[in-house]
């Protein structure tokens, strides 16, 4: 049994210590809006916060995540308040397809933590894949998020 | 919000009731930046197949409390399109923007009722330019039925009633009705004939500039793809298809997961193998484990260096004439001044973020579809056929897209879903979702193709003659060999027959050689344009700089089209074309007629003493003629740039031993936040009717991508003087290169 601290809620799972967080997220938890791309750690659309921290859960075995604080793209808002950057994204209009913008915010959420102020080399950093190639507008979003986290 | 929450629950009920307890929190939220501006759309998104009764006709549905839902019968997959075609329904309806709710109109009713959403085909940048005559139509079949209504009710002529703001208001009495109370009237009026549409310049709605619908769902989560199906009992399945294209499944030895937890079944298709367990990851890990062997036959010798050969040894092969003005090869035997070059590019393949997947449950008398489609009508129907039900018992429930790109057409991963149930007898909701790896090795590839470019030029510099010929892979012949049976597959030339933004050059031939391999090929964002606007642009800078011209002027002197100068002229004060660039950097220019409109880009780059690139900025125009939201045709051309870009830095599918080798985003590389270069996109529109005396519409989900790769050449050519005339850039050392 494996004990998962997910947007503030525990849930206990009979899974294998070596199942990727993503999928007992989306499989075993039923918390959707955590990706699948391409199970390498590659791509980012599986980004989830583990401890604050920006991490692939595809690569990231459950075994790995018991006992820390986790957050998905679910649980970002706060008493239906969305996060700000959420508020950025919808306002820059940034999703496309939509498919990898959990990831994208949630790394962007991960950045503005670490520098409220970041420089677009500091954005940069951020190596999310986007097909659809919103990044002017992921850019531009994190600038609007700036000093709000 | 307390009422549609109502309205929703009735139809969540059916999706959520999977999900574990407080697991998904659905509904929807607008943010409140945007709260003022966006009508809301609900995470669950697909019409009742039943219809419902609160319909004015099958496009538009107000419920009591004045909410007014709309149908949207293209897939949206980014594009845009599922908030443009609202905007054209509300346009015509005379409804609040700020009161609409969408949802995707039901495959299964347009199967029952003769087509009343057409052909549901979101390809080839038509979602706007070959639907808005139905979709106007249809939102204002709906006003006019609500006028009657008022005015049958209040026994005065149609004449004294108008409509604005989902009211009827009478004109002499200033009495009102709204929308919401004239419903039941409506839907049984019959008109004695249709009213005619809005034209473009009576537009109010359409043509400014507005958020996206789906954005504040695309942000929490709650939009649901494809994949994100989770119905109850619901297994998954996991597939290897033979890694060479056309080859069989030959063996498979199941010892190796045998007893593994959560395995429900091993299937063997004619070319695949499937798992099928409880819980994805399970099904995957399984299938890595098996021990499979494949008959690869004759195409297991094949690889791509073979096939470069081929493909420029096909060059002087016989060509089938595709486009001749006056004589070309006369011009140029008589020129003393030809130019000459061979260019090349790869497969491609589309890797969609959502990778393909289908969620199907079969049941004798019925089969159910989830899954994003780009061909939801024609895939409906296949299923049908595949699982020997009727077409009106398939009941096809549309998501959203995790990218198209033409990739979501076929069908593929719908026609195994289906094979892979009826073969292990599986009634419940089974959901097959290709691997990374899957998805980037069983796609349908953007045609490899070689040309050779033959210009001849005046002793002035004036272009008299372009002379082309093109091997280029078809994607009608690919899995038909029998079709383009004329030898001409139109979108092969795309870019370099008829359609090129250039009217003036007076001798023009175009001569094509079909020729595929084992590899499928298929559509591909921008198709020709993808590979054709690389060379011809390429080759256009080629000229001018034998002419000494400069690059915007030469391709002027080409044109008097009014669409291709008002983009040149954007480009021009966008760029600030004429101003000098510091040492190390160059900028180039390109442009391109593609999927109906006119895109050009100017690129600028910046070299490193190893020949490294960067693209630092991208100045994009567009004429589309009219458009609907300024807002999102420019997000599609940011992102046409960066697609294309990926394209032309690192796109390349290899093949060896028959199969293709790259598998995932390490080894199929795209451009990421760190080498995106900045994208200005404006519009250059020249509106106007076309010969049929109807407004003009251009596509514009693809043009942005078409003209990209010949900007980023040029500005490294105007940097280094070096020409890359085969792509990848990846595959090119600059410091090799011979300079011009």
């Amino acid at each position: 049994m494996a004990k998962l601290q997910v947007n503030g809620k525990t849930y206990t799972l009979d899974v294998e210590p070596d199942m990727p967080l993503l999928w007992a997220l989306r499989n075993e938890i039923g918390l959707t809006g955590t990706k699948y791309a391409c199970g390498i750690a590659q791509c980012g659309a599986c980004t989830v916060l583990v401890d604050g921290k920006a991490q692939r859960s595809c690569t990231l075995p459950v075994s790995a995540a018991e006992g820390k604080p986790i957050t998905t793209i679910e649980g970002l808002a706060v008493n239906g308040r969305p996060h700000p950057v959420q508020e950025a994204w919808v306002a820059e209009d940034v999703p496309q397809c939509g498919y990898c913008q959990s990831g994208q915010i949630l790394s962007a959420v991960a950045l503005l933590k670490q520098k409220p102020n970041p420089s677009d080399e500091d954005i940069n950093t951020i190596s999310n894949i986007c097909r659809c190639g919103t990044y002017v507008r992921v850019r531009r979003a994190i600038h609007r998020a700036a000093g709000k986290v | 919000m307390a009422n549609r929450e109502t309205d929703l629950s009735r139809r969540q009920i059916v999706v959520t009731g999977s999900t574990l307890a407080g697991g998904m929190a659905l509904g929807f939220f607008v943010p409140s930046e945007a709260k003022a501006a966006v009508p809301e759309l609900t995470a669950r998104y697909w019409a009742e197949d039943a219809g419902d009764s609160r319909e004015v006709n099958a496009w538009v549905v107000i419920g009591s409390d004045g909410t007014v839902t709309l149908r949207c019968p293209m897939a949206e997959m980014g594009q845009g399109t599922g908030t443009g075609l609202p905007m054209l329904l509300a346009e015509e309806l005379e409804c609040d923007w700020k009161s609409v709710r969408v949802e995707f109109a039901s495959v299964n009713r347009n199967i029952r009722e003769n087509g009343v959403y057409r052909d549901m085909l979101t390809v080839g940048s038509r979602g706007i330019r070959s639907t808005y005559e139905y979709v106007q139509q249809a939102g204002a079949s709906a006003r006019e039925r609500l006028v009657s209504a008022a005015a049958a009710k209040w026994s005065v002529p149609r004449i004294e009633c108008e409509a604005s703001g989902a009211a009827v208001r009478h004109k002499p009495s200033g009495r009102r009705l709204s929308y919401a109370e004239l419903v039941p009237d409506a839907a049984r009026v019959a008109l004695a004939q249709e009213p005619a549409i809005k034209q473009p310049k009576d537009f109010k709605l359409a043509g400014t500039r507005q958020l996206r619908l789906d954005s504040a769902i695309k942000s929490n989560g709650a939009a649901k793809f494809g994949v994100d199906t989770r119905e109850p009992g619901q297994l998954y399945a996991s597939i290897m298809s033979c890694p060479v294209p056309g080859g069989k499944l030959a063996t498979v030895d199941e010892g190796p997961v045998a007893g593994r937890r959560g395995i429900k079944h091993v299937v063997k298709l004619e070319n695949a193998v499937a798992v099928v367990a409880d819980n994805y990851w399970r099904a995957n890990q399984a299938l890595k484990a098996l021990k499979i062997t494949w008959d690869t036959g004759a195409a297991g010798n094949t690889d791509s260096q073979q096939f470069a050969k081929d493909y420029r040894a096909a060059l002087n092969g016989p060509m089938v004439t595709a486009r001749n003005d006056g004589d070309a090869k006369k011009v140029l035997s008589q020129s003393s001044r030809v130019i000459e070059a061979v260019y090349e590019t790869p497969l491609l393949a589309h890797a969609t973020m959502e990778p393909c997947n289908a969620t199907v449950q079969l049941k004798p008398d019925r089969l159910d579809i989830w899954m994003g489609s780009q061909s939801a009508l024609a895939n409906a129907r296949m299923a049908a056929e595949l699982a020997g039900l009727k077409p009106e018992q398939v009941y096809f429930h549309q998501a959203y897209l995790g990218g198209g790109f033409g990739r979501r057409s076929n069908g593929d991963e719908l026609r195994q879903a289906i094979l892979v149930a009826k073969a292990a007898k599986i009634d419940q909701p089974l959901q097959l979702l290709w691997s990374r790896e899957q998805d980037m090795r069983a796609d349908r590839y953007r045609p490899q193709s070689a040309i050779r470019m033959k210009g001849a030029l005046s002793a002035g510099g004036a272009l008299e003659a372009i002379h082309i010929e093109s091997a280029c892979g078809s994607i009608q012949r690919s899995g038909n060999p029998s079709a383009a049976a004329n030898g001409i597959d139109g979108t092969a030339v795309d870019g370099i027959g008829p359609a090129v933004p250039y009217n003036r050059v007076p001798n023009w031939y175009t001569g094509l050689l079909l020729k595929n391999t084992h590899i499928p090929v298929s559509y591909w964002r921008s198709v020709g344009g993808s590979q054709n606007g690389f060379y011809m642009e390429s080759f256009i800078d080629e000229l001018a700089h034998a002419a000494g011209k400069d690059p915007l002027a030469f391709r002027r002197s080409l044109t008097d089209r009014p669409d291709s100068l008002a983009v040149l002229a954007k480009l021009e004060q966008m760029s600030n074309w004429h101003a000098k660039l510091p040492q190390g950097q160059g900028r180039g220019i390109s442009l391109v007629d593609n999927h109906g409109a006119i895109g050009g880009h100017v690129a600028e780059v910046a070299v490193d003493s190893q020949g490294g690139i960067r693209v630092t900025r991208v100045f994009a125009a567009t004429d589309a003629y009219h458009v609907v939201n300024p807002n999102l045709v420019e997000a599609q051309i940011e992102g046409g740039v960066i697609f294309g870009l990926t394209a032309m830095l690192y796109g390349e599918i290899t093949v060896k031993d028959g199969a293709p080798q790259e598998s995932n985003f390490d080894s199929y590389r795209m451009v990421r936040l760190a080498d995106a270069p900045d994208v200005k996109a404006e519009l250059a529109l020249t509106g106007g009717m076309n010969e049929a005396g109807k407004p003009k519409w251009g596509g514009v989900g693809e043009c942005s991508v078409a003209p990209i790769a010949a900007a980023v050449a040029n500005a490294i050519f105007n940097a280094t003087g070096k020409r890359i005339r085969s792509l990848p850039f990846k595959n090119i050392k600059l410091t090799q290169l011979t300079s011009l």
